[in-house]
């Protein structure tokens, strides 16, 4: 049976992980290799790292961080941030990320998912997408694309751009809340639930979680196939185990490998 | 005493090669691990191994586009017996056809065609993505001691197609995903895995080390 993933999140930036790695046993933890060591060890069933470097100039600095990470980490890892082209996606899989996530170049042009599932395969392909809710209260539900970090609107209806992208030939979904984000108090449940029931690929629940029963109900209430976290697992606050062994006992086929 | 990974313009070629290196390093084996295009060194290769991302005819595409490749490879496992290890879709090229996109021609030594997963609960997602275990139809020396079952190991897989063997002795391991995939082919020297070894940490890396022992 096909077991919910649990993906911690790196943000890496000039080459160093940004927020730190709380772990014990970490020598250096602003090193993204060592911290993917520790995930790997841990049981995590993916690794993502997003790169927030700002200058396209220190791309080479990242790709160099993917190659050591493949070097010693044998589970899957998705590169976000800064896909623009498909040489970006081919460096990054040659380096030895499995997946892109591309984001904004994908909001600007809709062909380059087309693209790039056409040259490197649907499998590789993830579509970003931070959406944010519009609706005023009481009205229906409804999302919006935000592009720049979440500040700039695009009046891109989040659902029907999923839809959009996955007819393009997007393998998967990395779906961020940007009103949760930051904010520990759990998924957008709603939101994941419309875009994971709208589309046949997997999506993965982003954005706001504070504790283990987050990660259950994005999995269960908003039927995302993998669920992504970051400050919960870097700072200690819980372990890979615990997040497994939390969701095994609601009842989610998980990997305890 | 060389293992050959055949670089064709597809597949994961860093990870595999690290993934085919550390599993030489901790069975304690001496074995060097060559990334190559060129046909003398499938031949004088000791094990083969044949990876690949994408789509199949592109695939297809890319091999046949190495002068010289399928003739090595067709001498190298077929006539000399080599052991030979396909991955993903350098496994689904050992079928006769591939229907993605297009109908393209396999190498056609596991008789059958690659087709899109028919899950029989609709509401699965496709691709077929993540961590699942392996249901043995066959017992194979490349799973030896790894646990399979529900209880078993976790392999990682990541595809919308799969192979449908003609003769069902030729699946050797199946993962379960809204009704049976094809998870390992196998006949004779030649062995293909549809899930990611170099990406399955555990049981891809005991995978890998027992294709290196295997004296088929």
């Amino acid at each position: 049976m096909l077991k919910a993933r649990v993906i911690p999140c790196l943000d890496v930036k000039d080459g160093r992980v940004v927020k730190g790695v709380n772990f014990v046993n970490l020598r250096d933890a602003g090193d993204p290799v060592e911290s993917a060591v520790a995930y790997d060890k841990a049981g995590a069933d993916e690794l993502c790292f997003l790169d927030i470097t700002a200058s396209h100039e220190d791309r080479g600095i990242l790709l160099d961080v993917v190659r050591r990470t493949a070097e010693v980490c044998f589970m899957p890892l998705t590169v976000g941030g800064g896909v623009r082209a498909t040489d970006d996606i081919r460096n990054l899989l040659l380096a030895g990320a499995d997946k892109a996530s591309i984001n904004s170049a994908a909001v600007a042009d809709r062909e380059f998912v087309r693209h790039a599932a056409e040259k490197f395969g649907s499998q590789c392909v993830v579509v970003a997408i931070d959406a944010k809710r519009v609706s005023g209260a009481g009205a229906s539900a409804r999302w919006e694309i935000f592009t720049h970090g979440g500040r700039r609107p695009t009046g891109i209806d989040a659902v029907a751009y999923a839809r959009e992208v996955t007819a393009l030939g997007a393998g998967e979904i990395l779906l961020t809340s940007m009103d949760r984000d930051g904010s520990k108090i759990g998924f957008d449940l709603e939101l994941t639930r419309a875009i994971a029931d709208a589309v046949p690929i997997p999506v993965i629940a982003s954005g706001g979680v504070g504790n283990l029963d987050h990660l259950v109900d994005g999995v269960k209430v908003g039927h995302a196939s993998a669920v992504l976290a970051a400050s919960i697992f870097h700072f200690g606050e819980y372990t890979i185990r615990e997040a497994k062994t939390r969701m095994a006992q609601a009842g989610i086929p998980v990997r305890m490998d | 005493m060389t293992v050959a990974i055949i670089d064709y313009g597809s597949g994961n070629l860093h990870s595999a090669q690290k993934a085919f290196e550390r599993a030489v390093r901790e069975a304690g084996m001496n074995r060097a691990v060559r990334v190559t295009s060129r046909p003398e060194d499938v031949l004088a290769a000791e094990h083969v191994v044949l990876p690949g991302v994408g789509a199949f005819a592109d695939c297809r595409r890319g091999l046949d586009a190495v002068p010289g490749m399928v003739e090595a490879l067709t001498e190298a496992v077929q006539k000399q017996g080599k052991p030979f290890l396909g991955i993903c879709v350098g496994a689904q090229l050992l079928a006769t056809r591939g229907l993605e996109y297009e109908v393209v021609s396999g190498l056609g030594w596991i008789p059958g065609d690659v087709a899109p997963i028919k899950p029989n609960d609709p509401g699965l997602k496709i691709p077929h993505m993540g961590w699942n275990t392996l249901d043995v139809k066959r017992p194979h020396p490349v799973l030896d001691a790894i646990p399979t079952g529900r209880d078993g190991l976790h392999a990682y897989f990541v595809h919308s197609y799969q192979i449908y063997a003609d003769n069902p002795g030729d699946v050797a391991a199946t993962a379960d995903y809204g009704g049976p995939v094809t998870a390992i082919v196998a006949r004779a020297n030649i062995v293909g895995v549809q899930f990611h070894p170099e990406k399955s940490q555990t049981l891809g890396l005991a995978l890998i080390a027992n294709f290196l022992k295997w004296r088929p």
